[in-house]
């Protein structure tokens, strides 16, 4: 057997004990959904670079590796390492896994106001049987998606956040997800389902944090629902340790009139592959897909959007910005499709790129697939360099040859945090961007 | 103030300036004219310190100081600004924020203190007025959709903030309004001093009837070839360069001669 095929009769294994120890507790339309993905993961394997979606991306390090079902940690952090992991001050609620597990004692679910529920996946099912038979895994492609796939048999953790109709959550729920270093590669596939009703407002916010360097491989599926006329905003923050690999697929499904946001801050991890996928299911939907992806070293960094357009009079705006230092490489595939229906669509798609060495690598695609034929598609990529003149431009009004280099980065991502309307959450993630780039504080007031 | 001496400098191979003499006093105002791509901008830019330029030869003394050796931030530090021709957009970078960096970058080359920020506010408000540069910009991205008229004040206003010794004006009066034009000059003219020199480099006459020129230079093919007080302008305006133009200057293929307009 070659390593290949031996990681994937481990991942069998591992999905038999979980099923053997889920038996009496799981109801019967998720085992049989787990066991066709089981199958279908089988079947298929990880994919490789031959496939279209991966051509960019080599995942044979994921796939190669023996990675163990992640263990409950010996130990958890304290709240206060916790709390510098991860900044969770004005948020609605804070729901924390350690290594995938629930952590009760790290998560604060007390202030929630009625008709919001932020609980476990695995009590959910318990307690709320009926709404996650009609919302998990209904909407992320477990056939399209080996990871997905992977994700259905093996999740045994994740947030449930259910809005009622109406109900309005102005403050952040926080999702956090902390790795703590173990001696042993080992593998997690969390699955969140945000779901928030007609006419409610809710912000979710997944954080991947480690307290210290290991290998770990984390799955992660999300799926949300924007019931009609709701107002949903979705930020992935993505700061795995350096020797990770983090594969994230966010599926959204967009009623009438809705409106989401999503904004992916991708900063951490080895091999990070970030797949968007909303799907604008009624008319009058809106969607922005707000990315930045600040990488350095030998990171590779994959952001994969799938915009789908199946209601007529629905727009989408994607907006992706990345700067990459030393060897990394980050990708961007930014597919619209639009489906014989979805008349007055209006899609825009825009990937900027800064490359602050010769060695940095970007991969970017467009892709538009239109089956209508009263819509309005536009897509631009830009790679390049800072520009030279602009750096002249504030040196000969006295700043030095850094300052300049500074403020021009600092002003190109400074677009990309403006979009953030949760204004705790905007200072937190230019913190952390800020954190990445040279002389980080000074530069804090310098948007126009 | 300003000494240049046959001062050679290239881009990309191409011999632009080609022994350019020039002395600027303290208390003047200079105007180099002459045709499109005569060298007049490329004058300029090697006075800021571009690095797209090569000097090849000659010598610029600045108060005494070899100015070519100097990085740009330093020139700018030691009071030499240009406005530039074409002011870069900087999406992202706000005016308020740039520019109380660039003045206080200069306020530390000098030994003095940061600004501290309701001072700022009041100069940045005053200068503003000066230049009628509506204020709301000042809040924006640093040239980023402002007009063209808008960009050249903006330059100007910059100039007025900080102030510097040795201002250079590169073609700041191209294609603007007559008001426009008015503004930026009542702006050039408040900042005139017996200690600040001014170099205005323009193709256009016209701007010279409200910046009056003590000296005017016409710079043909990398050259100064004629030298004069403010009515050599008028002249240039009514009979154009031909008459000026040597043959001989006639190489590389550039037109020596334009029209003024």
């Amino acid at each position: 057997m070659d390593t290949l095929t031996q990681v994937q009769s481990s991942y069998q294994a591992q999905f038999e004990q979980a099923l053997s120890r889920r038996k009496r507790n799981e109801p019967g339309w998720l085992s049989n959904i787990r066991s066709r993905a089981m199958d279908r993961f089988s079947d298929v394997g990880f994919p490789t670079t031959e496939d279209e979606d991966w051509r960019f991306t080599n995942v044979d390090r994921i796939g190669q590796t023996p990675f163990l079902a992640s263990q409950k940690p010996l130990r958890i952090p304290s709240p206060q390492q916790c709390a510098e992991l991860v900044c969770t001050e004005n948020a609605a609620a804070c729901i924390v896994f350690v290594d995938g597990y629930f952590s009760a004692e790290l998560s604060d679910l007390k202030g929630l106001s009625d008709g919001v529920r932020v609980t476990d996946v695995a009590q959910a099912l318990v307690k709320d049987g009926a709404f996650l038979q009609e919302h998990l895994c209904r909407y992320a492609d477990t056939d399209r998606d080996a990871f997905v796939a992977l994700n259905a048999a093996l999740f045994g953790c994740g947030a449930v956040v259910h809005v009622s109709p109406g109900v309005i959550v102005e403050k952040p729920i926080h999702v956090v997800f902390i790795s703590t270093a173990s001696a042993e590669a080992t593998a997690c596939h969390p699955r969140n389902l945000i779901v928030a009703e007609a006419n409610s407002q809710v912000a979710v916010v997944e954080s991947y944090v480690a307290v210290a360097d290991s290998v770990y491989f984390t799955n992660a599926v999300t799926e949300v629902v924007a019931g009609e006329n709701a107002v949903v905003e979705h930020y992935m923050i993505e700061r795995d340790a350096p020797s990770s690999y983090n594969v994230s697929t966010l599926r959204v499904e967009q009623h009438r009139n809705s409106n989401f946001a999503s904004h992916s801050i991708l900063l951490g991890g080895s091999l990070v592959r970030n797949n968007v996928h909303p799907v604008l299911n009624g008319e009058g939907a809106q969607s922005l897909l707000n990315g930045l992806y600040v990488l350095g070293g030998d990171q590779h960094a994959d952001n994969h959007m799938r915009v789908e357009h199946a209601k007529p009079h629905c727009d989408s705006r994607q907006y992706y910005k990345g700067i990459m230092d030393d060897e990394s490489h980050a990708v961007f595939a930014g597919r619209i499709i639009v489906h014989k229906d979805a008349q007055k669509t209006d899609a825009k798609q825009s990937n900027m790129n800064l490359l602050l060495t010769d060695r940095a690598q970007i991969d970017t695609k467009p892709q538009l697939e239109i089956y209508a034929d009263d819509v309005k598609c536009t897509h631009g990529a830009t790679i390049g360099q800072i520009d030279a003149n602009a750096v002249f431009y504030l040196r000969s009004r006295g700043l030095s040859e850094q300052d300049a280099r500074n403020l021009l980065i600092y002003a190109f991502v400074g677009e990309s945090l403006s979009r953030m309307k949760q204004e705790s959450l905007r200072l937190s993630v230019e913190a952390l961007v800020l954190a990445r780039l040279p002389r980080a504080g000074e530069l804090r007031e310098s948007r126009g | 103030m300003l000494e240049i001496r046959d001062l050679h400098a290239e881009i990309e191979g191409h011999e632009i300036l080609k022994g350019v003499n020039l002395t600027v006093r303290a208390g003047e105002v200079h105007s180099i004219m002459g045709p499109n791509g005569s060298g007049k901008s490329t004058l300029a830019q090697v006075l800021a310190g571009h690095s797209a330029f090569t000097v090849t030869k000659g010598e610029v003394l600045y108060e005494g100081e070899d100015l070519l050796a100097l990085p740009p931030e330093e020139r700018a530090q030691k009071g030499v600004f240009l406005a530039f021709q074409y002011p870069v957009e900087l999406p992202g970078v706000g005016t308020n924020y740039f520019l109380r960096t660039a003045l206080n970058s200069i306020r530390k080359a000098r030994g003095l203190e940061d600004i501290d920020a309701v001072d700022f506010l009041k100069l940045v408000r005053e200068k503003a007025k000066f230049v009628d540069l509506d204020e709301r910009l000042l809040n924006r991205a640093v040239n980023e959709g402002f007009s063209g008229g808008e960009k050249k004040r903006n330059e100007i206003f910059q100039m007025a903030v900080l102030e510097p010794k040795l201002a250079i004006l590169d073609e700041t009066d191209s294609g603007l309004d007559i008001d426009a034009l008015r503004i930026v000059s009542d702006g050039v003219n408040k900042l005139r001093s017996p200690e600040r020199a001014v170099v205005v480099v323009t193709h256009y006459q016209r701007l010279l009837n409200y910046i009056v020129p003590d000296f005017v230079h016409v710079l043909v093919d990398g050259r100064i070839v004629k030298s004069g007080g403010k009515e050599l302008a008028l002249e240039l305006e009514s009979k154009g360069y031909g008459w000026i133009a040597p043959a001989n200057a006639r190489t590389n293929n550039r037109p020596a001669v334009a029209s003024a307009h």
